[in-house]
């Protein structure tokens, strides 16, 4: 019996990310929880600009590449025509908190019913290793050589606390793709803002904190560590809003 | 056609837009566009429509990406430096080959410049606005009943050829208030095999996207789109001819300045001097063939203005530079009378004699 | 008995499976190059794996099937 095989909503294109790159990982998550919903009929997903640009070939839903950091936007306008359908964004870090911070912050208040997939890897990886929004203090991209200095660029934006502070999310958590474990605990958190969605709750965005071993210079394995030992600690992981929870931690 | 009633340029965009089957409206409020947006606010959820208040122009126009993405007829309006931000998503749409309409209630620029009436956004409209190789389809009422029956047509022709179009008004167009006969209730008769609905696992997918890295595929697109825009600028030219038979002098204008030229022209012929005027309708796809026709027979070409002389460059274009055409102007708000174009005529009289 | 397969011709050689396999059964196998030009990851010892699938949950490119 096949215990672990391909989702069905992943086409058959072979992923262009560099070897060990956790999209490929994050890719398969989403894919998972539309089966296993079975909601790939009725699923339409919006990709970024970014890395995962080419996201429209890889998920066998409908699929529409949006602007640069306009995913919530286009998805806005999805759910607003077809409210029965299942609309979900994948964006990256510069994507979702840098050019398209105005979309994030005004879907997640007006509460839309859509799924966000946030993927936080620290640094621009499509165009070559530039600093983003989340890299962390000190952090040594082709935009901050001599490391991110807070005095002059500031500091990393937490997403999931800043939008916490909002009353309109219905789901806000953070979740990393480290090891095993946490994966597992990621694709919970995946599921979750689907069903959310079909359950008409609202707004639900899952961060993701990832890796980026060709550009932060590691190789797969190390910067999953390197992500262990200073992302996690930057960006803690957990629930940081869920209205429908009775306890919230 | 209806009974009458009567409403400002802006409400009449809205109920037709509304009676074209539009039911989803995404703008952010500016001057003077803004009861185009309140009437949409108001109807929009007794119809079981969308009206949204985006938190920019940016968001506007890629939610309206969205929905035209899914298939629904769908718009946004604003002014002229709203509509700056807008090219963005317009060029996306185009790319992607959407249908979706765009209203400009044009005011004076640059910059933030003012909240009276211009023409100054000639340029942007029928040059593309945003960045690639693209055209909207222009269209530039002169009545609060154009209003109304353009917007029709604009969905209808967005349908049709799978492209954005653009109703090019001005703060009079939208502020005035005149009787109008709405149009019929009407939907989409187009399908839309390409519309992103959800597969519903009984087709490949479809995929909405302008990205094409390989550039042979991006230049062959890009081929494939202007020989649609080749088929629009053949079927889709509309311009009115005004007291054209005759005519020594042909003023060229739309919108507001065709209005205004209406009346110089009267005041013209009443001293015996032959104008007449062709009012472009479509902006883009521009009346070429009638202008070069009346360069013929015509003297010269008057190109009246609110701007600082756009289309003017379209007309010696059209004309081939074969008769003089000069332009008669107001722009930062202001709008010509028609002593001013009587005079520019003229002048034109004295330096031809 | 568990069986993993490895679709060889998509694997990056990226070693992530090696690092997540409890039992320490992968290698890549430097003496092969699929047809992308990497190394990819393979199986020393099928009869000792448990098919816990930890490779297949942290392998990017989806190459690894689990069978049980």
């Amino acid at each position: 019996m096949v215990v672990f095989d391909k989702p069905k909503a992943l086409t058959d294109a072979p992923l262009h990310y560099c070897p060990g790159c956790t999209h490929g990982i994050i890719h398969r998550l989403v894919a998972e929880a539309i089966d296993e919903l079975g909601i790939l009929g009725k699923t339409v997903g919006v990709a970024p600009v970014g890395c995962a640009v080419m996201a429209y070939d890889y998920f066998a839903c409908d699929m529409v590449e949006a602007a640069h950091g306009r995913a919530p936007a286009v998805a806005t306008g999805l759910k607003r025509a077809m409210p029965e359908n299942v609309i979900f964004t994948y964006q990256g870090d510069g994507d979702l908190a840098s050019i398209g911070m105005a979309e994030t912050v005004h879907a997640a208040t007006r509460n839309e019913n859509i799924t966000v997939i946030f993927v936080n890897n620290a640094i621009y990886g499509m165009t070559g290793g530039q600093m983003a929004p989340t890299s962390l203090p000190g952090q040594v991209t082709q935009t901050s050589p001599y490391g991110r200095d807070v005095k002059t660029v500031g500091y990393p934006i937490r997403v999931c606390e800043m939008l916490s502070a909002l009353d309109g999310p219905e789901l806000i958590q953070r979740v990393a793709v480290n090891n095993v474990k946490n994966v597992m605990a990621a694709k919970k958190a995946i599921k979750k803002a689907f069903q959310n969605q079909i359950d008409g709750k609202g707004f639900s965005l899952i961060e993701v904190v990832s890796s980026c071993p060709t550009n932060w210079g590691m190789t797969p394995s190390n910067a999953l560590k390197w992500l262990e030992e200073n992302m996690i600690p930057y960006y803690p992981l957990g629930v940081y809003k869920d209205r429908s929870a009775k306890e919230v931690k | 056609m209806s009974e009458k009633v009567l409403m400002k340029g802006n409400e009449a965009i809205a109920e037709a837009a509304i009676r074209a089957g539009c039911r989803h409206y995404f703008g952010y409020p500016i001057t003077p566009q803004t009861e185009l947006a309140a009437y949409m606010a108001k109807r929009m959820p007794k119809i079981g429509g969308t009206f949204l208040q985006a938190e920019s122009e940016i968001s506007a126009i890629n939610m309206v990406y969205g929905v035209a993405g899914a298939g629904y007829r769908v718009m946004t309006s604003s002014s002229s430096p709203g509509v700056s931000l807008k090219q963005e998503g317009i060029s996306y749409i185009a790319g992607a080959d959407l249908p979706a309409l765009i209203i400009n209630v044009q005011r004076g620029g640059p910059g933030l410049g003012g909240i009276q009436p211009s023409q100054s956004d000639y340029f942007q409209a029928t040059k593309g606005g945003g960045h690639g190789d693209y055209h909207l389809i222009v269209l530039a009422p002169a009545s609060v009943q154009e209003m109304a029956d353009l917007t029709a047509h604009a969905f209808d022709l967005a349908d049709k050829y799978r492209m954005p179009t653009m109703i090019l008004a001005d703060g009079t167009m939208g502020q005035m208030m005149e009787p109008v006969s709405l149009p019929e209730e009407t939907t989409s008769k187009v399908e839309k095999p390409w519309a992103v609905t959800g597969t519903n696992c009984e087709r490949e997918h479809n995929i909405i996207n302008s990205l094409y890295l390989v550039p042979e595929q991006l230049e062959k697109k890009n081929f494939e789109r202007f020989e649609k825009y080749a088929k629009v600028e053949e079927n889709e030219v509309m311009y009115e001819e005004y007291m054209m038979d005759d005519a020594e002098y042909c003023i060229v204008a739309f919108g507001i300045a065709a209005r205004v030229s209406k009346n110089a022209i009267t005041a013209a012929r009443a001293k015996g001097i032959k104008v007449g005027m062709i009012r472009p309708i479509t902006l883009w796809p521009f009346p070429k063939e009638a202008i070069a026709k009346a360069a013929d027979k015509v003297k010269a070409f008057i190109s009246v203005e609110l701007s600082m002389g756009q289309m003017i460059e379209d007309i010696k274009l059209a004309e081939e530079c074969r008769k003089p055409v000069v332009l008669c102007n107001r722009t930062g708000g202001m709008i010509p009378d028609p002593e001013q174009i009587l005079k520019t005529i003229d002048t034109l009289i004295g330096g031809n004699n | 008995m568990a069986k993993v397969t490895f679709k060889t011709d998509i694997c990056k050689g990226c070693g992530l499976c090696i690092e997540a396999c409890p039992k320490k059964l992968l290698v890549i196998a430097k003496d092969k190059i699929n047809k992308k030009g990497h190394s990819p990851a393979e199986m020393t010892d099928q009869s000792k794996c448990i098919g816990c699938a930890f490779c297949a949950t942290m392998c990017p490119d989806c190459v690894i099937t689990v069978e049980k």
